[in-house]
């Protein structure tokens, strides 16, 4: 389990380095340090903060401070894909309810919850910025579009989940 | 006569981004050939002011203003000036950056190699929100551009100004718009607001003089620099400026996003743009511009929209991007939503923001699911006025919050009495359909 080993790589060193190149002092870069460790791990573990606090000359704590702030850094293990539920004001006009409804029923998933086989973790996020297409959700990167139950359907059609 | 829309001229109906070649074929660089070199840093200013160009962010806050505080020359001391663009776009309801970064990327860097010149920043930063992933990576493909053809650098263009710019890709939490979260946020802080004074033109970015502006406001700067401030004036319909992005989402024929004059009607941009409401809906209220502005009425529906207009009649033109209450959705829920998202989005550095709020919210949940009282009616109203009271807290986002809120509670007061004395929301489903 990769996440849990409480050194850094080589490159994961390396891409945190080329960072520091740009700041005034090593911890500013606290942040896309802890972006960096998680796109490597998927995660951001203990073992993980601590070993980047130190390479950044930052305590643990201070550094957990940030981390936690973030709702983009994980300190939980995710899923293989996270999605990204947006249930702002104009996605809620157009139902997200029912999208997290439906996401509950297809992947027996809630809020904050990630599938038994591992594949899907389920949060909310801030208004997407797509208000003219709500209600809108995330798969990774991938931004989805006018979503209803057909679209919901189709998208995780090869996923059982646990229901 | 077809209407000059400066801003939106690259954005193609499949909104497929421009690139390099398409951005200079139609004309752009031409203003930073004009400005880099040519203009000096206070002539460039002195236009800025003139054009009485607002910030586009939300506050309205005159561009050429901000600017005009940062120490310039010897008197800025040694080290970087910033400039930083806010492309952390996640006012609920608004959907207007996303257009402009995704379908014309270089507008943006040219008018950000402009605002740094006119300051004489020497690092510029994209602070961009990590879902915005397809921009992000248009944004680092166009600045990497730039660097190979000497727009950005050493010695743009021969003139000895120099400019290095970065893309940095955030991690969440809406609070980072607000500047000087954002520069915390930047400098690899927890993202809490800053006490003003120091302003950030004086001691922003690492201590250094630094100016934040919005996506919007800088896709303007260049276009202004090159054809003037009259010219820029002269777009806009009533005492504003320029032309606005203007966006409408909700239950509407056809939701979306256009630039048109600043001070276009109200009711031209809900009726002619957006179609009109859906079959079998209503328009009750709106939000002018964003989740932190305060409810609109029909009768509002022929007001100009610019800064000072909605302003007047109570509210602010905030984003420009509006959002549509209609005789379907439940009021008490709208405002429920919107307090549960600024609750959740709360930093938790100052007291009534970070208690306040989820108080204000629990309320509006009690009401909403059919538990509440009619003294409920009166904690909401000390909560609008405690809460809202700009000084109270420490940055703008919890009287923000109060603003739905408030004016909800005076034009929609009947629908917050019938939850309560009915036991139950009288538009079932908690309000969405």
């Amino acid at each position: 389990m990769s996440e849990l080993i409480p050194v850094l790589s080589e490159e994961e060193i390396t891409e945190i380095d080329a960072e520091i190149a740009h700041v005034p002092y090593r911890s500013a870069v606290a942040i896309d340090a802890l972006k960096i460790v998680q796109a490597h791990r998927g995660w951001v573990s203990d073992e993980s903060l601590q070993a980047i606090a130190r390479h950044l000359h930052m305590s643990a704590d201070e550094l957990d401070g940030i981390a936690t702030f973030y709702n983009l850094v994980f300190r939980r293990p995710v899923g293989e894909r996270v999605i990204l539920l947006c249930n702002s004001i104009s996605c809620w006009i157009k139902g997200c309810e029912n999208l997290q409804r439906q996401i509950g029923e297809q992947l027996g998933i809630g809020l904050g919850e990630t599938t038994a086989d591992n594949r899907y973790t389920l949060l909310p996020v801030t208004c997407l910025g797509a208000c003219d297409k709500a209600p809108v959700l995330m798969v990774g990167d991938e931004l989805h579009e006018d979503v209803d139950a057909a679209a919901l359907r189709e998208l995780f059609a090869n996923s059982g989940g646990d229901a | 006569m077809s209407l000059d829309l400066p801003l939106t001229r690259n954005v193609r109906p499949d909104r497929s981004p421009t690139d390099f070649a398409a951005y200079e074929a139609n004309g752009g660089y031409r203003g930073l050939r004009a400005v880099v070199g040519r203009l000096a840093p206070a002539e460039c200013l002195q236009v800025i002011k003139d054009s009485n160009l607002r910030g586009r962010g939300g506050a309205g806050f005159p561009t050429g203003m901000k600017w005009s505080f940062v120490p310039m020359g010897d008197a800025a001391g040694p080290g970087h000036k910033y400039l930083i663009c806010n492309a952390d776009e996640m006012e609920p309801g608004t959907f207007k950056d996303r257009l402009l970064l995704e379908c014309d990327p270089h507008q943006l860097i040219e008018g950000m190699i402009c605002a740094a010149y006119t300051i004489q920043a020497d690092v510029a930063y994209i602070f961009i929100r990590a879902e915005y992933h397809k921009a992000t990576q248009l944004l680092r493909a166009a600045v990497a551009s730039c660097y190979e053809k000497g727009y950005l650098g050493k010695n743009i263009l021969g003139s000895g100004y120099c400019l290095d710019m970065q893309v940095h890709s955030s991690a969440g939490r809406y609070i980072c718009g607000e500047e000087t979260a954002l520069i915390s946020s930047l400098e690899g802080k927890r993202a809490n607001p800053r006490a003003k004074p120091p302003f950030p033109q004086v001691s922003g970015l690492w201590g250094r003089p630094t100016i934040v502006n919005n996506v919007e406001t800088l896709c303007n700067i260049h276009h202004i620099l090159e054809r003037g401030a009259d010219w820029f004036k002269a777009l806009g319909l009533t005492e504003d400026a320029g032309t606005k992005l203007y966006g409408v989402s909700g239950r509407v024929k056809n939701p979306g996003c256009w630039e048109l004059p600043i001070g276009t009607p109200v009711r031209q941009i809900i009726e002619e743009c957006a179609g009109g409401m859906e079959d079998g809906y209503t328009l009750r209220g709106f939000l002018p511009g964003g989740g932190s502005t305060d409810f609109l009425t029909p009768e509002h529906l022929d007001l100009a929209m610019d800064y000072g207009t909605i302003g007047k009649a109570g509210s602010r033109m905030g984003t420009g991007t509006m959002i549509i209450l209609d005789d379907k959705t439940c009021p008490v829920g709208f405002v429920k939503n919107l307090m549960e998202f600024f609750a959740r989005e709360s930093c938790g550095f100052c007291t009534p923001c970070r208690d306040g709020l989820p108080w204000s919210a629990q309320v509006l949940d009690d009401i909403e699911a059919g538990r509440g009282r009619p003294e409920d009616m009166d904690t909401l109203a000390r909560q609008v006025e405690f809460i809202g009271a700009i000084g109270n807290t420490h940055c703008a986002l919890a009287p923000g919050a109060m603003e739905p809120l408030q004016s909800a509670m005076k034009y929609f007061r009947e629908d917050f009495e019938r939850h309560i004395s009915g036991g139950a929301c009288p538009f079932c489903n908690g309000g969405a359909h």
